[in-house]
């Protein structure tokens, strides 16, 4: 179990002249849940579908569960929820659970009672015998979800999960997360919603123009503080020798702020302060949300398109 | 996960299904599906009705008939009305043929449904093979309705059975098999719509080819001869309708020569292995052009 359970080498797509995806390196050891972030058209889907085998890289080389990409042996323990789930749509729910299940090859042993808990746990219990036509954006999102879960996979991927849900919808989805977590099945997530990646993810890489530019652990520690500061003086030399502590100091009107590594730099800077003589009035330090990383790293200039 | 999931622990073992397995269960999918949307019933009742209207004209036209012609133009009537009851099946056949399979692929892919499907631990050629049969088992069904009841027909009220009438209807099978192959294949690639009008235009080349090939031999012109020859190598369709027709009318309609059913260039008979093996081509490009489909 020691290999990851997701691996990119220098992943390229081209559609004719346009590059969509340029280079995709990532892995995602198994138990993880990876969040991809990125602006529309950053490649975040293309990168998936190379990945699940349904689009061929122009180069480049990658594992799924072991096995090269495109070989159907990888994916017998993989799930995958596309953005718009689709499917047959005059078989009833529980008909298009159990051609999903054959098409995967699961035992016929037990499988009505594993098809009916799926479609209990996606709250769609009573709905199981009615057509898929007949449901609503968000039951069809759902039964997708379901689908997804079938043979309990070991990897599942989710893009844009909570696409078409109504709250209860995403909390689901937020609870299926948590579940899979806790059952140690490695979790790939393409969303857009950076508030739910940041409760449910362990680690995201950020993606732009076809590039993985950035990849960081959620978890508090290892995230950068964003720490403000007001003082009776702010020569330069004072700056320079703030600067040390952190980067990107700037003001910000009476403020002063920047960015640090760690929590243990407050202390060393408010000793330093004082063995100064520098009055301090203000200092408050918090982590960055998700989305001011994201608008920082991918740009604002990005999120058009 | 919840105690659903617990009570199915065993499926940790989860192992892929074969390919034969994989392609029986498409083709179970396409054929539910079809069948889902109705497609078989409106295509067996509008059947029905067509073999209905048919009885009831022959019934009196061989009323009449044998009351008042002589054997030879008795035989002549009643071959010339099964034969023209076999043409509207040999063109109802190629229409379902296109109709069933020119959405499968096409329509799928264009929907994402194909997705769902290729995320399964299954080859592409045999979700590709899967549909192919789904869609086969379709058109096998309708064309034996079809064509059965045309017979049968025939038989129980015109007393009267067309010769080699196994022969002829295996040829519509394959007509329309051949059709049905090269709508799925164009499926991989081109839009519903698009893929209709193709395969569509292809039997229409067909067609105004075998008529060039007919009337190029009775005006004894070997470049029309040749190009109508050429034209059914390129899309076999006519060609084997008019080897059906051929095997299927009683030897007087052949002799006299001068019914649109009695074709003065007879296709070959290697024709028949051509057509299979075009056929066996086309599902090979098929399955070759969907493996190589982003989606």
């Amino acid at each position: 179990m020691a290999d990851p359970a997701l691996e990119a080498r220098g992943l390229r797509k081209h559609f004719g002249d346009t590059a969509a995806v340029r280079d995709l390196s990532l892995s995602v050891p198994r138990g993880e849940i990876f969040g991809f972030l990125g602006p529309n058209g950053a490649g975040k889907t293309t990168s998936m579908k190379m990945l699940l085998g349904l689009v061929r890289p122009t180069s480049g080389s990658g594992r799924l569960l072991g096995a090269p990409l495109g070989d159907p042996a990888g994916r017998a323990r993989v799930g995958y929820l596309p953005e718009h789930f689709a499917f047959h749509e005059w078989l009833e729910a529980i008909e298009l659970l159990r051609f999903h299940a054959r098409l995967l090859g699961l035992s016929r042993v037990g499988l009505e009672a594993h098809l009916s808990g799926l479609l209990a746990r996606v709250g769609l219990a009573e709905a199981g015998h009615r057509r898929v036509r007949d449901y609503s954006k968000g039951m069809k999102q759902r039964l997708g979800l379901a689908q997804a879960l079938l043979g309990e996979p070991q990897l599942v991927f989710l893009d844009e999960p909570t696409s078409g849900l109504d709250p209860l919808g995403r909390r689901l989805v937020r609870d299926v997360i948590r579940e899979l977590r806790a059952a140690g099945t490695t979790v790939f997530l393409n969303s857009h919603l950076l508030s739910e990646v940041e409760v449910t993810c362990d680690r995201v890489a950020f993606v732009k123009d076809g590039r993985v530019v950035r990849e960081m652990a959620i978890g508090a520690a290892e995230r950068d503080l964003e720490v403000e500061l007001r003082l009776d003086q702010t020569s330069p030399d004072v700056l320079a020798a703030l600067a040390r502590f952190g980067r990107d100091l700037r003001e910000d009107g009476a403020f002063l702020r920047l960015r640090v590594e760690g929590e243990e730099r407050l202390p060393e800077m408010t000793r330093w302060l004082a063995a100064q003589g520098i009055g301090l009035y203000h200092l408050a330090a918090r982590r960055p949300s998700l989305e001011e990383l994201f608008l920082e790293i991918i740009g604002d200039g990005s999120l058009v398109g | 996960m919840g105690p659903s999931s617990v009570e199915a622990g065993g499926r940790a073992a989860a192992r892929r299904p074969g390919i034969l397995s994989a392609i029986l269960t498409v083709a179970h999918l396409t054929f539910t599906d079809a069948r889902r949307k109705r497609l078989l019933a409106a295509a067996l009742a509008l059947g029905a009705a067509f073999i209905a209207v048919f009885a009831i004209g022959l019934h009196f036209i061989a009323r009449d008939a044998r009351a008042r012609m002589a054997p030879t133009q008795q035989g002549f009537t009643l071959g010339f009305v099964v034969m023209a009851a076999l043409y509207a099946a040999n063109f109802l056949i190629v229409m379902t043929s296109v109709l069933v399979a020119v959405d499968t692929l096409a329509g799928e892919i264009g929907s994402g449904v194909a997705e769902a499907l290729c995320t399964k631990p299954i080859s592409r050629a045999a979700v590709a093979l899967g549909k192919w049969l789904g869609c086969w088992m379709l058109l096998a069904v309708y064309s034996l309705v079809l064509c059965g009841g045309v017979l049968l027909t025939a038989r129980l009220v015109g007393r009267y059975t067309p010769p080699h009438a196994v022969a002829g209807v295996s040829l519509l099978l394959l007509e329309g098999t051949i059709l049905l192959t090269l709508a799925l294949a164009g499926g991989t690639r081109l839009s519903t719509v698009a893929n209709g009008v193709t395969v569509f235009g292809l039997f229409g080349l067909a067609f105004i080819g075998g008529w060039v090939e007919q009337i190029g031999t009775m005006t004894t012109n070997p470049t029309a001869r040749y190009l109508g020859i050429s034209a059914s190598l390129l899309v076999p369709s006519e060609a084997l309708w008019q080897l059906a027709a051929h095997q299927m009318q009683p030897p007087i309609m052949r002799d006299i020569n001068l019914t649109p059913f009695s074709p003065a260039s007879v296709p070959s008979p290697a024709m028949v292995a051509w057509a299979v093996g075009y056929l066996l081509v086309a599902l090979a490009a098929a399955v070759r052009l969907f493996d190589r489909r982003d989606l």
